[in-house]
């Protein structure tokens, strides 16, 4: 299926929801990788709004990416309870790499065992220099 | 032999999957069930009720013979032992998914009192039970619910807030993951009182494992909670999602932006219908208060908090996890006693309450009460119940600026006090941690601390001074110690 009928699937399967954009959004983002300026006319045509207003909900939130991703990437925990439990060592050597995107997430709800992450949807606790860096090695 | 292993996202992140397939591969049937919260010695073993902590794929063999080490009777545990649980009374014992285990542990029983004594008791069993709203702003949620009840339209909503964002908080992850159905019939309960037809969970994003579970329970209790319909939705990493006006927009496409108060969402809330926003830990609570009713659930607390309250114990905590208890608690038994203490070994420097906004606390407070009124009165909030420990280790100047910092991050721009200030506010104490012109710095952040609380349109910029200006108070010699070295040396 090409670009085009896949992004009409998505929108046909919300049609007559309420408040749609959102699970759009995500599906959109699921689906293609970034939500592209295509999609979000394309949306904005569907759903009678404006680009503007499309435009405005995907920058708003941090989920939705109107690039595509060029590395694999972990959602590294650093809220407070992350913090309190070491993990300003594991941000050091996440950035002394380039080959796999750390992006920082405030919370996983693992407060009682961080620092955490998350790949995906798989979790990971009790992070510490070795295993940190056996997960950014493991990202193909 | 009945083996139990959770499948919460703690356990899973601590190995549990790669422990269950051991069992099966060594032909022993495993049940997935929900956490006892004792999140320290995930993944834990359970052997017709007897644990094993901290078990490895390597473990499995000895388990199976009975020579591993095992820490006894999980159930009498003494951080199970020493616990009220209502709200997590299925923990560690039930496959979440399962109607069976549910309905044999008095599912279902809430709703039905519900339903044979009809909206108006209902109502006022939910008022006399004193229950307030879990997720940190503590209002009676009694009075809510009659305020939508009341309020004339033709179509009322309940909305579950589950994004739960607070840093050092679980518990709302841990009852959708663990007992998804027991959010379900307290929705479903709150709708038969108010006579809406619609509820929406909306989730964080950040909690795939709860969004599974949620959808998966909602389509197996459909039959049962019919006509009132349930329907999960997902955040999009947004922070200030769980401000309940912020969430209302982005449950209707919208930027998740602050709306101004009044009108009230029980007035005009969800597509501007009566609507009522709830904790998952307070509609959680309904079930066990509907099945045992109001005075059963009142004779538990102090003061003007009633009931019990899921703590949850985190950060750089020993026994980290879920401790439910009725209100009255102390902070220093919660830390010192319950939490065991550092799991790093060094002193407790610092605790704090009630997530990314509350206060950070000394350890010369550990003799607050757990209560809505005590902690307000010493310049703390409860939130959502989350204690994040730190050690001596940490300096208390960068977690004021971490505060600020976190608040121009997340703040949906919408007021001035928060957009700005925030940002304001890490210059400023960048200025502090740099050394320069402390006084007059510090003087600044106080000001600005000011209009933030009572310029900002919601808790984030509201609240984000409560942690910045604690930490100044109760730590000062963190702030001034800059200037006494590099001060002098410019």
């Amino acid at each position: 299926m090409g670009a085009e009928d896949r992004l009409t699937t998505i929108l046909n399967r919300h049609r007559g929801r309420e408040g749609a954009l959102l699970p759009i959004l995500h599906d959109v983002q699921a689906g293609f990788g970034h939500v592209s300026e295509t999609a979000v006319r394309a949306i904005a045509d569907d759903l009678n709004l404006t680009r503007a207003e499309v435009h405005g909900v995907v920058t708003f939130y941090h989920d939705f990416r109107a690039e595509k991703l060029d590395r694999p990437c972990i959602k590294l925990c650093e809220a407070e309870a992350c913090q309190a439990r070491g993990v300003a060592e594991l941000r050091v050597l996440a950035d002394a790499q380039s080959r796999v995107r750390v992006e920082p997430i405030y919370c996983l709800g693992l407060c009682s065992i961080g620092p955490a992450a998350m790949v995906g949807h798989d979790v990971h606790a009790r992070l510490d220099v070795g295993s940190f860096a056996a997960l950014i090695a493991g990202q193909q | 032999m009945i083996v139990r292993i959770s499948d919460d996202a703690a356990a899973l992140a601590c190995g549990a999957d790669a422990v269950a397939a051991a069992f099966e591969a060594a032909g022993q049937p495993v049940q997935r069930v929900s956490s006892w919260g004792m999140h320290w010695l995930e993944p834990i073993v359970d052997v017709d009720g007897v644990g094993y902590a901290r078990a490895t794929v390597a473990l499995v063999p000895a388990i199976l013979a009975g020579t591993a080490e095992t820490i006894g009777a999980i159930a009498s545990y003494p951080f199970i032992a020493r616990q009220t649980r209502l709200t997590f009374a299925r923990a560690g014992k039930t496959r979440p998914l399962s109607l069976d285990d549910y309905a044999a542990t008095g599912g279902w029983v809430g709703l039905a009192a519900a339903r044979a004594r009809g909206p108006a008791e209902t109502l006022e069993t939910v008022l006399q039970s004193g229950l307030r709203g879990r997720g940190g702003a503590g209002f009676p949620t009694g009075i809510k619910w009659k305020t939508v009840a009341a309020a004339a339209a033709d179509r009322r909503y309940i909305v579950c807030n589950a994004d739960e964002g607070d840093s050092g908080t679980f518990a709302d992850r841990m009852v959708m993951e663990g007992d998804p159905f027991m959010l379900i019939e307290g929705m479903a309960i709150a709708a038969h009182a108010v006579a809406a037809g619609k509820g929406y969970i909306y989730i964080r994003s950040e909690y795939p494992h709860a969004i599974a579970k949620m959808e998966a329970a909602i389509g197996l209790a459909a039959p049962i909670v019919a006509p009132f319909e349930v329907e999960v939705r997902v955040g999009a990493g947004a922070y200030v999602c769980g401000e309940e006006t912020s969430l209302l927009n982005s449950l209707e496409g919208k930027r998740g932006e602050v709306r101004a108060k009044p009108p009230l969402p029980a007035h005009e809330g969800l597509f501007g219908r009566p609507t009522v926003i709830n904790n998952v830990l307070t509609l959680a609570a309904v079930p066990w208060i509907m099945a045992n009713g109001a005075h059963a659930y009142a004779d538990f607390g102090m003061g003007r908090s009633r009931g019990t309250i899921p703590i949850q114990l985190a950060g750089n905590i020993r026994h980290g996890g879920l401790f439910e208890t009725a209100f009255g608690i102390s902070l220093g038994e919660l830390v010192r006693d319950i939490g065991g203490g550092t799991v790093s070994g060094r002193p407790v420097r610092a605790v704090q309450v009630g997530g990314p906004l509350g206060a950070y606390h000394p350890p010369s407070q550990f003799d607050l009460a757990f209560d809505y009124e005590t902690f307000a009165e010493s310049d703390g909030l409860i939130g959502h119940a989350g204690i994040v420990v730190f050690d001596d280790s940490v300096d208390m100047a960068q977690q004021a600026r971490f505060a600020m910092a976190f608040c121009a991050i997340e703040s949906c721009g919408k007021c001035t006090p928060c957009r700005l200030g925030s940002t304001r506010g890490v210059e400023t104490l960048d200025q502090i941690i740099a050394g320069k012109n402390v006084e007059a710095n510090l003087a600044l952040i106080a000001d600005l601390s000011e209009t933030m609380k009572f310029g900002s349109l919601c808790a984030l910029g509201g609240f984000t001074p409560y942690p910045v200006m604690s930490a100044i108070r109760h730590f000062p010699e963190d702030f001034r110690h800059h200037s006494q070295t590099q001060g002098l040396a410019a």
